[in-house]
């Protein structure tokens, strides 16, 4: 017998009511949890895919799109462009180095994206098991492809054409898995890639052109470009998606940016740039949510005070004995603080758990999807914030109906019932 | 034992009440007998210390109890008085055996649950000790309200109209156990009532 064992007795005599209060503080804990989650790990791997490049170019269209479709591979690319002139733009000593990227083709749903080891580099990309590309046709799978589609050095298969599994299949010409990555945590994990022979090789056959014999040509020489963008092979009618690009000195590189959107064909794009206007146009959507959230554990107070209101004019009696038995009414003021802090806990621990599952589940139907996966398990900063606001919301809407307990009169409570 | 001297309470101007003087040694039964409105709960809320005596002087165990602070009162009362009243209530939420373990809790005693037990056996509702205090019949009920006032060996033990909504049968039991249960603590007991079915077992009697 103590304070403890009182107070849940109470909850449990009343389990509706008590039921109500402990899902309404739930859900709204729930929400918010799975908002700061999903923000902070969407975020995260914005972040840190976008690491290192400082402009992306492509075809003239949506710039948002380009950024997603280049540097996160969510999105459909924006068309293609001359690799020549890709790399007469960037053919300057502001660069420090160029990554080509060409899609078009998936396997099974997963991109696959014609580049060179430089793109790996970027990730700083290791091997779980084989070695890098080195003609076309050969391919390095990501980390998830590998486990989801149970890839290993070795095997073979024909791509699809576009960006999902039923695209039209290019039977004629099929990879070869050479590598597969160890995990990167990064888009990485969700693509595989090959040289940019491979790409033209695959597309080019369409035409009845034998291109892939030239495959290696283009790589050695990127592997010589160690003046950084200086000397681009130059294939010509060769057509890339886009270009990554690094700046040895990003504001100068801005103005760069700016002279290739005013007198080429191409358009560019600053990720930080597209990124924050991307992040500003999700947070409207965020703010609301975060306010019915706010509203839902505000109801979820006021009915800890509607309860334990109603429920202390019922046991003004029982107030009034257990004061005769001896408790003092700090002690039972506290007794129904108690109610409250036990709701807002178990309704804080539920919604957590709420928001992990939550949480899991968008990440299977996301990863399904997109290829795009989420962390689960971590606990944040924030939420302990959310715990201290769940407590004194709880405490708040009992402690006022709970003040009551000071105006019993004892003797004549007992005496009139 | 328990005495009072001139004890005097008032309500408001036009509404006061001057109490007989009486006291009763340890192992006895005093009956308070009084009609309604004669202020027989005023009196025995003054001996609980419930409410405070505008004049007069208790005495429990040669203890002056009349000047107690509102916390030592308290103090006080869970620790020496047991209180029955009218109509048994209980903390809705708890079983049987909490209740009763509830009056050492709240008395800052060790919870003695096999002195409830042993309450429970020798006043009959040993079976209904996890039931809920709602599950019981009215006269179970009454005498679950007797062990909790016995729980904490008490030296006085006031019951308000104990009796007066039992049958002839029960409220004869609830008597005769309420004067037994008293004898084996070695309590007082001061019984008001307007019952007077109890005149004749009573020896000790005053009117109001």
């Amino acid at each position: 017998m103590n304070l403890l064992k009182i107070s849940t007795s109470n909850l449990k005599d009343k389990p509706l009511t008590s039921f109500l209060s402990i899902l309404l503080m739930a859900l709204g804990i729930a929400i918010i949890s799975l908002l700061l989650l999903a923000g902070k790990q969407i975020e995260e791997k914005f972040t840190r895919n976008v690491a290192g490049i400082d402009m992306v170019i492509g075809a003239k269209g949506s710039p948002l799109q380009l950024i997603l479709s280049s540097i996160y591979q969510i999105d459909a690319p924006t068309g293609n462009i001359p690799m020549e002139e890709a790399t007469r733009l960037t053919r300057s000593p502001l660069v420090k180095s160029v990554i080509p990227l060409s899609m078009g083709d998936n396997y099974q749903g997963y991109r696959i994206v014609g580049t060179n080891p430089k793109y790996l580099e970027h990730f700083q990309a290791e091997f779980e098991q084989g070695k890098v590309f080195e003609n076309a046709m050969e391919i390095v799978a990501g980390a998830k492809v590998a486990k989801n589609l149970g890839l290993k050095v070795g095997d073979s298969f024909a791509s699809q054409h576009g960006y999902d599994q039923e695209g039209h299949a290019h039977d004629a010409k099929k990879f070869k898995v050479v590598g597969i990555l160890k995990n990167t945590n990064s888009v990485l994990d969700q693509m595989m890639v090959t040289p940019l022979e491979s790409v033209w090789a695959v597309h080019d056959e369409e035409h009845h052109e034998e291109e892939a014999g030239k495959g290696a040509n283009a790589l050695k020489l990127l592997e010589e470009d160690n003046n950084a963008g200086a000397n681009m092979p130059v294939d010509e009618g060769k057509e890339i998606t886009s270009m990554l690009v690094k700046f040895r000195n990003p504001a100068m590189g801005m103005m760069m940016a700016r002279s290739i959107n005013l007198n080429s064909t191409l358009q560019t794009a600053t990720p930080a740039i597209e990124i924050n206007r991307l992040f500003a146009l999700m947070g409207f959507g965020i703010d609301a949510l975060k306010l019915i959230a706010l509203v839902i554990i505000i109801v979820s107070g006021l009915s800890v005070f509607v309860s334990l209101y109603n429920s202390l004019k019922e046991r003004k009696y029982e107030m009034a004995l257990m004061l005769s038995m001896g408790a003092s009414r700090t002690r039972l003021f506290f007794l129904l603080l108690l109610e409250g802090l036990i709701i807002s806990v178990l309704g804080f621990v539920i919604g957590i758990i709420l928001s992990r599952l939550g949480l899991w589940i968008m990440s299977e139907n996301i990863e399904q999807n997109f290829h795009y996966d989420f962390n689960v398990l971590s606990l944040l900063k924030e939420e302990f914030w959310l715990f201290l606001g769940a407590l004194f919301i709880g405490l708040l809407a009992a402690s006022i109906p709970s003040l009551g307990i000071y105006n019993i009169n004892i003797s004549k409570t007992l005496a009139d019932e | 034992m328990i005495a009072t001297q001139n004890l005097t309470f008032a309500y408001a101007t036009d509404k006061q009440f001057a109490f007989p003087d009486f006291s009763c040694a340890d192992r006895e039964t005093m009956l308070i007998l009084g009609k309604s409105g004669k202020g027989k709960t005023t009196f025995l809320h003054l001996m609980a210390l419930l409410l405070k005596p505008t004049g007069g002087k208790i005495q429990i165990n040669n203890q002056e109890i009349s000047q107690l602070s509102v916390s030592s009162a308290a103090d006080f009362r869970a620790k020496n008085v047991g209180i029955i009243y009218q109509k048994p209530h209980f903390v809705h939420a708890l079983s049987v055996i909490d209740n009763l373990l509830l009056s050492n809790y709240l008395a800052g005693k060790n919870q003695a649950k096999d002195k409830a037990q042993h309450l429970a056996e020798s006043l009959g509702f040993a079976e209904h000790l996890s039931k809920k205090t709602t599950q019981l019949s009215q006269g179970e009920q009454q005498r679950v309200s007797i062990a909790r006032a016995l729980m904490n060996n008490p030296s006085v033990i006031l019951a308000d109209e104990p009796t007066s909504s039992l049958d002839d049968d029960n409220c004869m039991k609830v008597i005769d156990l309420l004067k037994k249960q008293t004898q084996e603590i070695g309590a007082s007991l001061v019984v008001v009532t307007h019952d007077q079915r109890l005149k004749d077992v009573v020896e000790k009697r005053i009117a109001l």
